[in-house]
């Protein structure tokens, strides 16, 4: 260290040299595994879109399957009103409790409790979806045969944590001056809560919701379990009574059946699903950037 | 309420107040504070009788020993430095500090006779009639309207919500700068606005008493003039207490003054009342060392 000459010209000197090439190679390392990520979403969308456009046609969308002997034609018509309503039903039970959890975590708890249930909330968020998917199965479906429902109750375990997570951390964001503003005001703790922590949060919980809601769209280990015995070629709308298509296992069925037009149908079916969660998910960005946008102001 | 002024505007009143407050020099006698001693303080209704207050956080004992008593329609300043629990206590009075952990109140604190921390006392209520009005002006995220008609209309305030609405912004000083735009964004409102609307807010509910924790010291010396101003006039109808940091703005406002100290003794800082009196007398006449030493600027 000494030996270094503080009047000699400033050019690298000692192991600088070296830290430097260190440096070089490290950043250009991380740079690449970013461009790398970005690179595997568009190599996926580019070839599901590559292959699947094709199939898309106003038919596509709004016939059901015609199966023979011989192979499928039509469209997906009744599996995408199948996992609509899967999912819509799915959403009507976690949204309402994912918010009641999260408002208990920010609202009510107290550090010593909110820490064990945000844990349990990771953990159930970690699960593998086919032990949600065998858990529902042992649950309803043993005992009431396959329904949407069963599915539905399924995909809304797995939105549970994530809605209840991402609402909690919204209502974190709203400042503690309103809660004691609306206190001082003689307005009790519920009250505040509806009135003003959940306003100043709703475009954070209604991100998250869809963020789930993309998640939950295309599970497809517990429909597997859940959902899968039903007629492919016939629309149903009796959530409660029987199984109902649905895309993922469209997906599913198909690209495993054979036959270059059933593979076709597949690639199809994957872009109209992967379309519908990427516009949800841009959407909850665009929503997310603007709330933040609100409560900074 | 009715009996207002309604034409005020911040411009309109902001040449006396600076002037007057450039005018404060050492002897800090503002001619208002000497106006009002005309009324002996005794003979006041007592909203607050407090005796013997210690608050605790934990085991620490932030605040030891406070009795005093706080008069009806009286503007009452709790001056200090820093950390020396002026503000822990006035939020005491509405209970705004039973959400922080470990905090502890022992004495008694009587308001209009009823113990403030019995066990049979809702706390919701207790602030239903003593409101508060804090440092950072905090507006709902709603319309100017909406922010002071939401929580009469909670409380079950409904008939007349409009004219309460305006009573309340009249009562605020704010209703002519407001009147064409309740609809709109309070957050829009300027510092000084958003404090004015904040208290507004407070005012719509009809409290008894109005707790105000160094409202002015987030604003510009324009906007703290309106405010001070609009204190003047609130104190027809409401008890005020406010806390405050800048003693002029004591002088200015307050009848009755109470300075708090802190007193470190083995490594511990404890608030303390040092002296509560006439603001007149704190300012002239203090009887304690600390409080002339504080309000001459030898110390804080």
């Amino acid at each position: 260290m000494s030996a270094i000459d503080h009047t000699g010209p400033l050019t690298a000197t000692g192991n600088l040299r070296r830290r430097q090439r260190v440096d070089r190679t490290m950043r250009a390392l991380a740079t690449g595994a970013a461009i790398f990520a970005v690179a595997i979403l568009v190599i996926v969308i580019y070839s599901i879109a590559q292959r699947g456009a094709s199939q898309l046609s106003i038919g596509f969308l709004t016939k059901n399957p015609t199966t023979t002997i011989n192979g499928t034609g039509g469209g997906i018509k009744n599996a995408i009103i199948g996992s609509g309503l899967i999912v819509a039903v799915a959403t009507a039970m976690a949204l309402p409790l994912g918010v009641l959890i999260a408002i208990y975590l920010t609202e009510f708890s107290t550090p010593r409790m909110a820490a064990p249930i945000r844990l349990a909330l990771d953990l159930l968020n970690g699960l593998p979806s086919i032990v949600i998917g065998v858990f529902v199965f042992g649950l309803i479906v043993l005992s009431s045969g396959e329904t949407g429902f069963a599915g539905s109750f399924a995909l809304s375990i797995i939105m549970l944590p994530l809605i209840a997570r991402n609402t909690a951390e919204s209502l974190t964001l709203v400042p503690k001056d309103l809660r004691d503003a609306s206190h001082a005001l003689g307005i009790s703790r519920w009250r505040t809560t509806t009135g003003v922590v959940i306003p100043s949060a709703l475009s954070g919980i209604l991100t998250g919701t869809v963020l789930a809601i993309a998640r939950a769209a295309g599970e497809t280990a517990p429909l597997l379990l859940t959902t899968s015995l039903f007629n492919p070629n016939a629309t149903s709308f009796n959530i409660f009574g029987t199984s109902l298509p649905n895309i993922p296992l469209d997906i599913f069925n198909l690209s495993e059946s054979g036959g270059a037009a059933n593979q076709a149908s597949a690639w199809g079916a994957a872009l109209v699903l992967m379309a519908f969660i990427l516009v949800g998910s841009l959407s909850a960005r665009a929503m997310l950037a603007r709330s933040r946008r609100m409560m900074s102001r | 309420m009715s009996d207002l002024s309604p034409t005020r505007s911040p411009e309109s009143n902001m040449d006396d107040s600076r002037s007057e407050a450039d005018a404060v020099s050492m002897p800090l006698i503002a001619p208002l504070a000497a106006e009002q001693q005309s009324v002996s303080i005794e003979t006041r209704e007592v909203v607050f009788d407090l005796k013997d207050i210690n608050v605790y956080y934990g085991t620490a004992l932030a605040l030891e020993g406070v009795t005093m008593q706080i008069y009806k329609n009286v503007i009452t300043a709790m001056i200090g430095p820093s950390g020396c629990g002026k503000s822990t206590f006035v939020r005491s009075l509405n209970r705004m500090n039973d959400s922080i952990p470990g905090f502890r109140l022992t004495g008694n604190a009587l308001y209009h006779g009823n113990d403030i921390y019995a066990s049979s006392v809702d706390p919701v209520e207790v602030r239903r009639r003593i409101g508060m009005v804090f440092q950072k002006p905090n507006p709902f995220p709603k319309s100017i309207y909406d922010n002071v008609a939401w929580a009469p209309r909670i409380l079950g305030m409904r008939s007349g919500l409009d004219e309460r609405v305006e009573q309340a912004l009249r009562g605020a000083a704010l209703w002519d700068e407001v009147k064409d735009r309740l609809k709109r964004s309070a957050l829009g409102l300027s510092g000084g606005q958003q404090q004015r609307l904040c208290i507004a807010r407070s005012i719509a509910i009809e409290p008894d008493v109005l707790l105000l924790d160094e409202p002015a010291s987030a604003l510009d010396p324009i906007a703290t003039a309106s405010i001070e101003e609009l204190m003047h006039q609130l104190k027809r109808d409401y008890t005020l207490v406010i806390v405050t940091h800048n003693m002029q703005q004591a002088a200015r406002v307050a009848e009755r003054t109470a300075f708090f100290s802190l007193e470190v003794s083995e490594g511990k800082r404890t608030g303390v009342l040092v002296e509560y009196d006439d603001t007149t007398k704190i300012f002239t006449r203090p009887s304690d060392k600390r409080t002339e030493d504080y309000v001459t600027g030898r110390f804080g």
